[in-house]
């Protein structure tokens, strides 16, 4: 049974859909913890619910089944401790980069120096100081999913959910973005759900891999991912991690083979 | 929806290809010289251009009754107020319907049912229920132009992207903020951009009202000089209407690039 340093408990969690034609269970029977300041990466093909697992813990969705425990405390609705960064770029386009940072702490009735301080610390800590009246229509998809980080962070969430964030960005960049994102989770020790269908982000970043089943969506594995930290890009070629990914792959082969012949 | 509308307002397509427009209104003052100096067409249907501007310059001359700038301005007062009498109404209840979808259930059937019966086949009506004066004249432009303003305002306010909407929620806002601190924000670049284009309406349907039992307005002009074949009259009118409304289209794009910098990229 989950133990005192769960942070997050997912309990038996399902999703089903209901269209006019059928019903699409999307979840089935979820079920995993994540520790306190741990980075827990979720993996599986398109289409498999993870995302729709990250959207129950976030409360934007209500699960049908099943509940989401943070601290204890049953989810019911979204709140500002469960931060998120979704894969589409989401910054409100009329605000400047810094005030985009503080949208949360002008809701919690911060002052206005204790806001400015905050915004230019998570500025900081993404490598985007000097952009701080930059409207969002000016920066790079790089540079927008790091604001979108920032003013996460910024509101101090208890976990950090995100949903593929870097699925819209080129190679190079969203290895540049994998290499930082681990540079700020050492750096505030976040509890972080990452969800992902790229085998080597979930590797590289994650603690704990959650493979997932093809539709209806269940977790399929566990991997412990024992790799050193710090860790940064060279580590993708070294035997240990390719050992990781082969098995990943494998993994994600079989259910991806499911999905192509339910359609 | 977001595309369009930057496309027109880009700084550099007007620079670059302003003189495209002008070339466009040169070839046309020719067209109508060629017919009206040659007599090929009589002076009595068509006017001469010179004809137009020594009758324009000479209604700003007449006495303060028959003065054109005095029906000018009637018009445009008349447009202005029932203008924003609509869009006064129009904005907050098209906002509510684009959100709730009670309001919207409530409305929309409704709307969507009087918006395409003509405004201009309610005039015998208002002249019966209002009468000649100036309320009648302003009922017309509202009717005319409210039902679509709010039908225009409800879908920018529906299409609002829904992540930005949950984005708010996981940072902690609540319903009342999400609408303040989001919906608006986010849906007023297409309310500025419907106003614009229904501000063109209005103008229609103030020549609509002003056609029927007025005694001033640029509308009333026109169909007096009609009555007395003042072709000259008719051009001087059309084209002030036209110059109105091309002022105000141009405010109106003026105030959207002054009030939404952060559509712009830089350097474009």
């Amino acid at each position: 049974m989950s133990g005192t340093d769960n942070k997050l408990v997912i309990k038996s969690v399902s999703k089903t859909f209901k269209t006019k034609k059928t019903d699409v269970t999307a979840l089935q029977e979820t079920t995993f913890d994540v520790r306190e300041g741990e980075f827990v990466t979720i993996l599986g093909p398109s289409g498999c619910g993870k995302s729709t697992i990250l959207r129950v813990v976030a409360g934007l969705v209500a699960p049908s089944s099943g509940k989401v425990l943070l601290d204890g405390k049953m989810i019911t609705s979204p709140g500002p401790e469960r931060g998120m960064v979704f894969q589409s770029y989401t910054l409100f386009p009329w605000l400047t980069v810094q005030k985009n940072i503080e949208f949360g702490l002008e809701l919690k009735k911060n002052g206005k120096d204790a806001r400015e301080k905050e915004a230019r610390r998570y500025l900081e800590l993404i490598g985007l100081s000097g952009f701080e009246n930059v409207y969002p229509v000016n920066l790079s998809g790089g540079m927008k999913q790091r604001v979108a980080i920032a003013r996460a962070l910024a509101n101090e969430p208890e976990v950090l959910l995100m949903d593929e964030p870097f699925g819209a960005l080129d190679a190079q960049t969203r290895t540049l973005m994998q290499e930082l994102l681990l540079n700020v989770w050492e750096e505030t020790r976040k509890t972080i759900m990452f969800v992902t269908h790229d085998v080597e982000e979930a590797i590289f970043l994650g603690d704990t891999i959650y493979v997932m089943t093809a539709r209806p969506g269940r977790i399929k594995e566990k991997i412990k991912v024992d790799l050193p930290r710090s860790r940064n890009y060279e580590i993708k070629d070294k035997p240990e991690f390719l050992a990781y990914k082969r098995h990943a792959l494998e993994l994600i082969r079989q259910e991806s083979i499911k999905a192509a012949n339910i359609v | 929806m977001k595309g369009p509308i930057r496309n027109t307002l880009k700084k550099g397509t007007t620079e670059k290809y302003g003189y495209l427009g002008i070339i466009n209104f040169a070839l046309i003052l020719m067209a109508w010289s060629a017919l009206a100096y040659s007599g090929l067409v009589s002076n009595i249907f068509l006017p001469t251009p010179v004809q137009v501007i020594e009758t324009a310059y000479q209604m700003i001359s007449d006495p303060a009754g028959d003065n054109l700038l005095h029906h000018a301005f009637i018009s445009t007062a008349r447009v202005a107020v029932g203008f924003c009498l609509s869009a006064i109404i129009a904005v907050p209840l098209g906002m509510f319907m684009g959100r709730l979808s009670s309001v919207r259930a409530f409305f929309e059937p409704l709307m969507g049912a009087v918006r395409y019966m003509p405004a201009s086949a309610f005039i015998p009506l208002f002249i019966l229920w209002i009468g000649l004066g100036e309320a009648e004249k302003i009922t017309v432009i509202f009717w005319g132009t409210f039902f679509q303003q709010t039908l225009m305002v409800m879908d920018v306010a529906k299409n609002v992207s829904g992540e930005l909407v949950e984005v708010s929620y996981t940072l902690g806002a609540k319903q009342l903020n999400t609408f303040k601190k989001v919906i608006l924000p986010a849906s007023l670049p297409g309310i500025i951009d419907t106003l614009r284009i229904s501000f063109g309406w209005a103008w229609t349907y103030l020549i609509v009202a002003e056609l029927v039992g007025a005694n001033s307005g640029l509308g009333y002009v026109i169909i007096q000089a009609g009555r007395f074949l003042h072709t000259d009259v008719i051009f001087v009118g059309i084209l002030v209407i036209g110059l109105l409304g091309m002022f105000t289209d141009l405010f109106f794009k003026i105030l959207y690039r002054v009030m939404f910098p952060w559509l712009t990229k830089e350097g474009t």
